[in-house]
């Protein structure tokens, strides 16, 4: 049997000597689209960013297939949350999805015509082709968002960590970043996303993370997305229980 | 006329230079090149990754770093220059980063605590030592780039090069050109997004500290010339001037080797008028091409810029 697209144990993350994550241990099998939710400050984004060894860990390990991570970082992609980055930086789409394909380049090369024509395949699954020449501070929160996953498209890897793609989206970007996700899970693919709405969470993904410091539920949407387990995870924040209460209600 | 400003006469402001001191006017115009195109493509790093403070703090931190180089191996040779400013260089990157992450102080206090210090044990050394050592504070604060014509030529296989000084800062100038070069990739992509750059391998702490490394040299180099104060100068006014021009970073690295050498030339015969430091000249002449820029082009810029907070306003609402 190949070895798991990712597998943490025990995995303990603090900032500043407050642990953020704490025992954490989680084997993902592939081609999933996981969902990772939990209320503000449960761990989501320390999560994927220990992962991939971007944080120092307190304890625990992570395996990327079978290897530690930094030996396998080449098969994973990462989108980073939007805000992250500085979106009046003089570059255009074109660049942005470029990036994309410097980890395969390696030192002293520049992009050749296949990594163009690659690019440009990715830009236009997102629909954004046309939008290609234009500087990244032009473009709407939903199209960045889009450019962010032509880019991750790019990196052609086999897990991916998604920090919040849906955040701050219009509908129409929302339900073509579904379809590329379905569209990268069908190829194989295995996906880790935060999310913050509880309602769509349900929808969207094949299998949840419940996250609040500790993995509080895993597994399979259907099993896991009940109210105990919300609660749990949610505590006593009474406006979250309460559309945790509607999304289950919904749900029945 | 204002007997404190000197009449402007054509043919001296603008002739003389080229005619009858052609030698030295070239050797302090291709001084002020080079020293403001390494700076200026360093610089346009450190605007991108909103560190512009870190270059000044390193211009002031190289004070104690030549000071105790000069102390140590008591000569004013280049070679223990350039290492000791290179370690002072590294010494306040540590040192910020320390302060940062080891306490709650936020960076930019960080940045201030560490040059300020750094910049006052240097004053405090070479005052004390001011008997013992050949370092003149005023040179080292201002520079002074007309001294240069009084240098020897240096030579190469038969052939003049130049001053000493203006080749070893050519040599600095086309290093950082290369390297900008060459590692393109690498640096664009650690300057925009650290978190991707990690997840293909590219390791942004490295590059950060690389980046450190040739902007302490290339500080060190010019120092001589500009001296300490104006260099940053030199590091911001160039990357600024065509951040206002261009949206796309190959075309602002052009513009900024473009803006060097115009700032070099005007500067020359703004200092020439006046019969002023002809590094302020050169520094005030890329303020001039800098507050143009914005005049002509700024206003579209602004407009863009509103247009996509406007934009990212519309996202977050969404949240």
């Amino acid at each position: 049997m190949s070895p798991p697209p990712l597998e943490i144990h025990d995995l303990t993350v603090a900032y500043h000597k407050k642990p953020v994550l704490w025992g954490v241990d989680l084997v993902v099998p592939p081609g999933k689209l996981v969902g990772i939710v939990g209320p503000n400050g449960a761990g989501k984004s320390t999560l994927i960013k220990a992962a991939m060894g971007l944080l120092p860990v307190s304890s625990g390990w992570v395996k990327v297939f079978g290897e530690p991570v930094a030996k396998n970082l080449r098969r994973v992609g990462y989108v980073p949350q939007r805000e992250s980055v500085d979106w009046d930086f003089p570059v255009s789409v074109m660049d942005v999805v470029l990036m994309g394909r410097y980890g395969k380049l390696g030192l002293l090369k520049r992009p050749t015509k296949a990594d163009h024509d690659k690019a440009r395949e990715c830009l236009d699954k997102v629909k954004m082709l046309p939008y290609a020449n234009r500087q990244i501070s032009n473009l709407s929160g939903g199209q960045q968002q889009r450019v962010f996953l032509a880019r991750a498209l790019a990196q052609e890897s086999d897990l991916y960590f998604m920090d919040e793609p849906f955040s701050g989206v219009d509908a129409a970007t929302e339900s073509a970043i579904i379809a590329l996700l379905h569209e990268l899970r069908a190829a194989g693919k295995t996906l880790l996303v935060v999310h913050h709405d509880l309602p769509t969470a349900r929808n969207y993904f094949d299998m949840l993370l419940l996250l609040n410091m500790r993995v509080v539920a895993f597994g399979p949407t259907e099993e896991v997305f009940n109210y105990e387990t919300l609660q749990k995870t949610y505590g006593g924040r009474l406006t979250i229980l309460s559309e945790v209460a509607e999304a289950v209600r919904v749900k029945g | 006329m204002n007997e404190l400003i000197p009449l402007f006469e054509f043919q001296r402001v603008f002739v003389t230079p080229w005619t009858q001191d052609f030698s030295s006017s070239v050797w302090i115009v291709l001084m002020g090149f080079f020293v403001a195109t390494a700076c200026g493509l360093v610089g346009n790093y450190l605007i991108l990754r909103r560190m512009a403070l870190v270059g000044d703090a390193i211009s002031h931190s190289i004070l104690p770093g030549i000071a105790v180089a000069f102390l140590i191996s008591g000569s004013r040779g280049s070679l223990p220059m350039f290492l000791g400013a290179l370690v002072a260089g590294a010494v306040t990157t540590v040192l910020i980063e320390v302060i940062h992450k080891k306490s709650r102080v936020k960076q930019d206090a960080a940045i201030g605590i560490a040059f300020t210090s750094l910049f006052a044990v240097g004053v405090i050394l070479i005052s004390l030592f001011a008997s013992k050592v050949d370092l003149d504070q005023e040179c080292v604060l201002y520079g002074e780039i007309a001294f240069i014509p009084l240098e020897g030529m240096v030579e190469f296989a038969g052939l003049t090069l130049g001053p000493p000084s203006v080749v070893r800062m050519a040599l600095v100038t086309l290093v950082v050109a290369l390297l900008v070069g060459l590692f393109y990739k690498e640096l664009l992509v650690s300057s925009f997004d650290p978190a991707l750059a990690f997840s293909l391998g590219i390791n942004s702490t490295f590059v950060h500290y690389a980046l450190m490394a040739m902007l302490s040299v290339v500080v060190v180099s010019a120092f001589e010339a500009v001296g300490a104060i104006l260099v940053i100068a030199m590091l911001i006014l160039p990357g600024a001037t065509a951040t206002l021009l261009s949206h796309r970073f190959p075309v602002m690295l052009g513009l900024t080797v473009l803006h060097a050498a115009l700032s070099a030339v005007l500067g020359l015969h703004l200092g020439v008028w006046l019969n002023c430091s002809l590094a302020a000249a050169m520094v005030v002449a890329g303020t001039g091409l800098f507050i143009a820029a914005a005049a002509v082009f700024g206003y579209q810029q602004t407009h863009a810029h509103e247009h996509s907070q406007n934009n990212n306003l519309r996202g977050r609402r969404g949240d």
